[in-house]
């Protein structure tokens, strides 16, 4: 075994697996949020997550095609896109409920639940549908940005691209303002009043259905932004590459604890260092008996051996059970 | 001020209210008093918008509440403190009474958290506890005190004595009587007859949904049948 190597590659594993895990965090604090409000798992996500990445894309190719992409400052068209996959990704979150969930609120549960598997895969024939008239091709690549490829080479065996630091500090201020948003505003504390106890909510005056429109809007949004930052850093997208990192991020909110919002974050990041570190490492350690394909089987026994020994999940228990 | 006419509920099969009538006058505790299941938390829920009425009428100062979303009619000045008090678990003591408030954006809102913290001392101490770990005569007094942070013109309290020690029930009855006297309107419903024809000024008793008696709390602590039923006799 080269030691000297497994200890080299050590830090970009570290930076690969946060990067990944920050994306999970934002896919599964959707999933997190809208469980939290309603008990419901929205499957609709994953697609609402790859329409941000879609919105980035295509403002991309607009500016490039306009010519403009070079001359205006990277930051300036990363914020515009992740503005821009926020609003329309939060605000079709908000829809689909408004049509698809809110009629079958008091259906048996598997019902909206079949509900959302349809508008996943509506959503999913619709990108394609729409990419495949406007663009006559639904695989899409993100035009790079010149700044964002620039690399700091820190040390022999690591090296930062500006991409990177991008993807962690846009995750990071995004969790941040969530953060602050449900924990310290009064919207952010009526929603989860209402997450809490719906009937006493609507009785001090909370306007129930308003709070999960617009939990619905912000989880929806936080899914857009974690599109751009997908197409951003892995470049190509479909109409269907939602679907397998929205499972992963849904069992990262299972593992830190459906309905937790600190969980989702924790479950996410967890998700991600595991992950990276098994594609890494399991060839190396194993003598190449089981290559890095084995990463999600890696990754998901010990989800499945942490969720044996803690089925609430990471968090579950010290926020949910409190009182 | 509340007025309810011929009013009738349902849930599914089950007729919970058949052509309840009452009536509550401005600055009057008026008690709602009968034995399980008779429909008097139905009746509360009826008229803060909870469960739908299936027919009859609902009108605070004249204004019908039927078909009024909950959340619209506290605006209206009701606030309802469901049985089982139904605070925010998770939330802290603080953000329970701010709750309380949502609606509102008028400048009292401060002067009514003062008001509620010289009602309740112990809830100023406990202001940054998460509600869920107070004890229970403390989260009654939380929810009664969420409930006064809208407001309201009239207060709904359901069974605010259940799951209390004697000598916290005379608390609770004290500061509803305080409350009462501070000018709020009140129904009160409660198992504990003696204790809430003490403070009401007048009663009603529900069995199976209708009205079986009416009167002023004298007339009602003196009448044979409900000192049999519901006063131990
Ligand atoms: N959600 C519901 N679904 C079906 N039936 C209900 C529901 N809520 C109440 N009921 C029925 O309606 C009737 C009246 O119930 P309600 O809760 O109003 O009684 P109550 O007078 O408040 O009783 P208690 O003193 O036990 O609280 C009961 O027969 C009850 O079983
Ligand atoms: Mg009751």
């Amino acid at each position: 075994m080269d030691l000297p190597l497994l200890i080299g590659i050590f830090p970009q594993v570290l930076l690969d697996g946060l990067i990944l895990g920050f994306m999970y965090a934002l896919i599964a604090l959707g999933y997190t949020m809208v469980y939290g409000v309603l008990e419901f798992i929205n499957f609709a996500h994953s697609e609402i997550f790859i329409v941000g990445a879609f919105v980035g894309v295509e403002i991309l190719l607009g500016l490039k095609g306009a010519g403009w992409l070079e001359s205006l400052p990277w930051p300036l068209v990363l914020l515009l896109l992740l503005v821009a996959a926020m609003a329309v990704s939060g605000l079709l979150a908000a829809a689909v409920e408004r049509v698809a969930y809110r009629p079958l609120r008091s259906a048996p549960r598997l019902i909206p639940l079949i509900s959302a598997i349809g508008v996943s895969f509506f959503l999913q024939d619709l990108i394609r549908l729409v990419e495949s008239v406007w663009r006559n091709a639904f695989n899409l690549v993100y035009p790079t940005l010149d700044g964002l490829n620039h690399r700091f080479e820190l040390t022999e065996t690591l090296d930062v691209s500006v991409k990177s630091l991008v993807v962690i500090v846009a995750a990071l201020a995004m969790l941040w303002v969530l953060h602050m948003l449900v924990n310290r505003t009064k919207i952010g504390t009526a929603v989860r009043a209402v997450a809490e106890d719906q009937a006493a909510a609507s009785l001090v005056g909370i306007d129930v259905n308003r709070i999960i429109s617009l939990t619905f809007l912000i989880g929806g949004a936080m899914g857009g932004a974690a599109g751009v930052l997908f197409g951003v850093q892995y470049g190509l997208i479909n109409p269907y590459s939602g679907f397998i990192p929205g499972l992963k991020a849904f069992t990262a909110a299972v593992l830190g604890g459906i309905g937790n919002i600190p969980g989702a974050m924790v479950g996410g990041i967890v998700l991600g260092l595991l992950e990276a570190f098994a594609a890494s490492y399991l060839g190396l350690l194993t003598g190449g008996a089981f290559g890095a394909e084995y990463k999600d089987i890696f990754a998901f026994s010990v989800l499945i051996l942490i969720l044996v020994f803690r089925p609430k999940g990471l968090l579950g228990e010290i926020v949910r059970e409190r009182a | 001020m509340l007025r309810v006419e011929a009013l009738e509920v349902a849930y599914g099969a089950i007729r919970a209210l058949k052509g309840v009538a009452l009536e509550v006058g401005r600055g009057q505790i008026v008690a709602l008093l009968g034995s399980n299941g008779a429909g008097k938390s139905t009746t509360l829920k009826t008229i803060s918008g909870l469960v739908p009425a299936a027919r009859g009428t609902i009108t605070l100062d004249g204004e019908s509440l039927v078909g009024v979303p909950p959340h619209a009619i506290a605006l209206r000045g009701i606030a309802h403190v469901p049985e089982g008090r139904r605070i925010f678990n998770r939330l802290t003591v603080r953000e329970n009474l701010m709750m309380g408030a949502y609606p509102r954006r008028d400048p009292g809102v401060a002067e009514d958290l003062d008001r509620v913290f010289a009602l309740f001392p112990r809830l100023e101490e406990r202001i940054t506890q998460v509600a869920g770990t107070l004890s229970g005569g403390e989260q009654q007094m939380l929810a009664i005190g969420r409930a006064l942070m809208l407001h309201p013109r009239l207060l709904l309290l359901d069974e605010p004595s259940m799951g209390l020690a004697p000598v916290l029930v005379e608390q609770i009855f004290a500061t509803i009587d305080d409350i009462n006297r501070q000018g709020m309107t009140i129904l009160l419903v409660e198992q504990n007859a003696a204790m809430a024809l003490g403070i009401a000024h007048r009663g009603y008793v529900l069995e199976t949904g209708t009205i079986a008696l009416a009167g002023t709390a004298e007339e009602l602590a003196g009448n044979a049948d409900v000192r049999r039923a519901y006063l131990g006799e």
